[in-house]
């Protein structure tokens, strides 16, 4: 199902964007809709250089490069099984690129030793697919686990924060149920309220839209942008949701089989003549990324063609 | 018939060389797990909690299966030793299996199904669910935090429980022995103080349910955190846990009691 | 809140654990008994001592007295060197004669000691000079039937 959410981002025509990776020279204007204060330092907080990874001998991502500038919100988009979740991983040190390096705020992830990556990544906030809430903690504890991880804080000062987390994402009423009770979207705000607990300034999206339903969709993305504004924080977003991506981030690349394929403002991205971009952007069945599995042709597999 | 062959020595060769990679990934998570176990012993509430789940919750199984094992020892017992005439010798014949054999043994292999699966599963849904994963993203480290406590109150939990069967055992066969069958009372008790030594046979008991105890723990966490992160690979690993903890449990209770009895 | 009930739980459980450790310890194994500071130590010497181990009991007209501590070989008398450990509370004269017996007919073994008339009393350290060592079933069946034979003849000649 193609959800076309242009009604929830008109884009409206901004300054030039001074620090966003190199724009094709073929359309100068880069779109910017909420105006949040421009971040003027040249370093991008978030950096790839020739990125590789491999499990074992299976390449997954081949010559990644990608810049995240600060203050901004950046989308990864691709097909299923593309690799757009293995960058996350490598930004979060999850992962180690086998060639390559990811440097997130002037520091190489993977050169980190594990304390100095504990403290790299108290400064990151992660919503996963599912929100990977904590089954055993209510909505409230949920929140609070990262605050009573990372903090010395007492009690009453935890719960106005929660509270003020959970106010944040619409679901204060909530904060006394058990995650078992929440729907879809609702477990996703709360796991975004958690990821927000300790202010971090690069927040990371795993398919943030996955199976929730209009209403909440627009929700969750509404929100993405406040918070990223609100927070002055900077965030990637990886999705294969075209319409509500493309109306709430700054920049987008596209990656498919392992390759960045494409990358502009999200006008540019609409406006690309590139087949794969088309495709991908119109959710045609058959194009550069073939509907078929590669394999044997459909005639020999069914023995037709006098095979002995 | 050489292709079947064949092929069946590739798959027990397969199986062989999965099996060694099992092992020293199992050894990897153990000394990880151990050497990141500081943060639940600077914060003994989450240890505290574990044995709750590992221990408190598996008390009802322990408390009646102890109890049913004493009975039958004291029934069967009372029936062999009687037939030469000894039928004095049964507090010996209840105390010194329940404490040497089956209150370490049976209780670790109860432990095994009533704790180990569910810590299995916890650990398997955890991962699967991405829970793992977010704590380490939220930078903590789940090693510390979720499997530490879990690994400690299991080692905790068991020899007392073994403690509870064997001390339940013992009094489930004084009931069926002294309060139902008649054998004198003080012969029983006596009998079994003389022939029970506190180092020899109690001290012994309580090292081998130690042993099982680390044994069952690790071998449901590392399940749990080996599982595919599928519905049907977290209930293959709960499978997986409770017949290897079996085995495991079987072959170092022979190995300890060939180490521990046999010299003497 | 939910933690105190937990912690109550545990509370029990942990208690529970320890008291049934005890009862192990206490009422069903003997740690009551002698234990190494209450008791003195003295050697006997035997030419054997059959199926004897460490920690058998040591009984007086059945009273269980103390425990066998250690065994040992004379490699220059060929004679087994028991030390006994003796309850204080009991006292034996010297010339108590030490054996080995065995309980029951296929019991364990253990030492009796057997009181002499003597006014001066054993010391930790002390020898027992008179022992009898343990009835070997073998040695018992060979004396009998060399007795049967060294009987044959005169009960042929008859």
């Amino acid at each position: 199902m193609r959800r076309n959410r242009a009604n929830i981002a008109q884009s409206k025509p901004g300054h030039k964007q001074a620090s966003a990776a190199e724009p094709p020279a073929e359309s100068p204007v880069t779109i910017r809709r909420y105006p949040s204060e421009s971040d003027v330092s040249p370093e991008p907080l978030v950096e790839l250089t020739d990125v590789q990874f491999a499990y074992d001998l299976r390449p997954i991502l081949t010559g990644i490069r990608m810049r995240v500038p600060r203050g901004k919100v950046v989308a990864i988009m691709g097909g299923s099984g593309s690799g757009k979740t293995t960058i996350l991983r490598l930004i979060g040190g999850q992962l180690r690129p086998t060639a390559g390096q990811v440097s997130v705020n002037g520091a190489v992830v993977h050169q980190l030793d594990h304390d100095a990556l504990y403290r790299l990544r108290r400064r990151m906030g992660m919503l996963f697919q599912f929100g990977a809430l904590f089954t055993d903690l209510t909505v409230f504890e949920n929140v609070a686990f990262p605050l009573r991880e990372h903090t010395r804080l007492d009690e009453a000062l935890i719960r106005d924060l929660v509270l003020l987390k959970l106010n944040a994402v619409g679901l204060r009423g909530a904060a006394q149920l058990s995650t078992g009770e929440l729907s879809g979207g609702m477990a996703r705000r709360v796991a975004l309220a958690r990821a927000i607990a300790l202010d971090p300034m690069l927040m990371m999206y795993d398919e943030p839209f996955t199976g929730l339903d209009p209403i909440s969709l627009g929700v969750i993305a509404n929100l993405i942008r406040r918070l990223n504004d609100a927070l002055g924080a900077t965030s990637i977003l990886v999705t294969h949701d075209v319409g509500a991506s493309l109306g709430i981030v700054d920049y987008v690349y596209i990656v498919a089989d392992g390759r960045m394929v494409a990358e502009g403002t999200p006008d540019e991205i609409r406006a690309s003549r590139e087949p794969l971009v088309r495709q991908f952007i119109h959710g045609e069945a058959d194009g550069p990324v073939a509907f078929h599995y590669p394999g044997r042709s459909y005639a020999q597999d069914l023995d037709l063609g006098g095979h002995p | 018939m050489i292709a079947a062959l064949d092929g069946g020595l590739r798959h027990i060769g397969a199986r062989v060389i999965d099996g060694v990679w099992k092992l020293g990934c199992a050894t990897r998570f153990t000394a990880t797990l151990i050497a990141r176990s500081g943060a639940s012993f600077r914060r003994p509430q989450l240890t505290l909690n574990e044995i709750y789940f590992t221990g408190v919750l598996s008390l009802i199984i322990i408390i009646v299966s102890g109890l049913f094992v004493g009975l039958v020892l004291g029934l069967q017992g009372y029936e062999t030793l009687k037939r030469y005439g000894s039928a004095e010798a049964l507090g010996t014949l209840v105390a010194l299996s329940l404490t040497r054999e089956l209150g370490p043994v049976v209780s670790a292999l109860l432990f095994a199904s009533r704790a180990g699966s569910a810590i299995t599963a916890k650990i398997g849904i955890m991962k699967s669910t991405e829970q793992l994963s977010a704590m380490e993203m939220m930078a903590v480290d789940p090693y510390g935090r979720v499997m530490a406590p879990i690994f400690w109150g299991g080692v905790i939990s068991m020899p007392l429980l073994a403690a509870i069967f064997s001390a339940l055992g013992i009094f489930g066969g004084y009931l069926i022995g002294v309060v139902i069958i008649g054998v004198d009372s003080g012969a029983f008790w006596s009998q079994m103080q003389a022939a029970v030594d506190l180092r020899e046979d109690v001290l012994n008991g309580v090292i081998k349910s130690v042993v099982f105890g680390v044994a069952v723990t690790l071998i449901a966490l590392f399940e749990g955190f080996d599982a595919p992160p599928t519905a049907a690979g977290v209930s293959y690993a709960v499978t997986r846990t409770v017949v290897t903890s079996a085995l495991v449990v079987l072959a170092l209770d022979f190995v300890l009691t060939s180490f521990m009895f046999a010299g003497v | 809140m939910k933690r105190t009930t937990i912690d109550l739980w545990v509370g029990l459980f942990v208690m529970g654990g320890l008291i049934a450790l005890l009862v192990l310890a206490l009422k069903v194994g003997n740690a009551t008994t002698v234990s190494a500071s209450q008791g003195y130590h003295v050697t006997a010497e035997f030419d054997n001592i059959g199926g004897l181990k460490p920690r058998a009991p040591v009984k007086s007209a059945g009273v269980v007295v103390g425990r066998v501590e250690s065994i040992g070989f004379d490699n220059k008398k060929f004679l087994a060197r028991v030390t006994l450990r003796i309850d204080r509370a009991y006292q034996f004269p010297t010339d108590t004669t030490a054996s080995i017996l065995t309980s029951g007919l296929l019991g364990e073994q253990y030492v009796g000691l057997d009181g002499g008339g003597d006014d001066v009393m054993l010391k930790d350290g002390d020898r027992m000079k008179l022992t009898q060592s343990a009835m070997v079933l073998e040695r018992m069946i060979s004396r009998f039937l060399y007795g049967k034979a060294a009987e044959g003849p005169q009960a042929a000649e008859k």
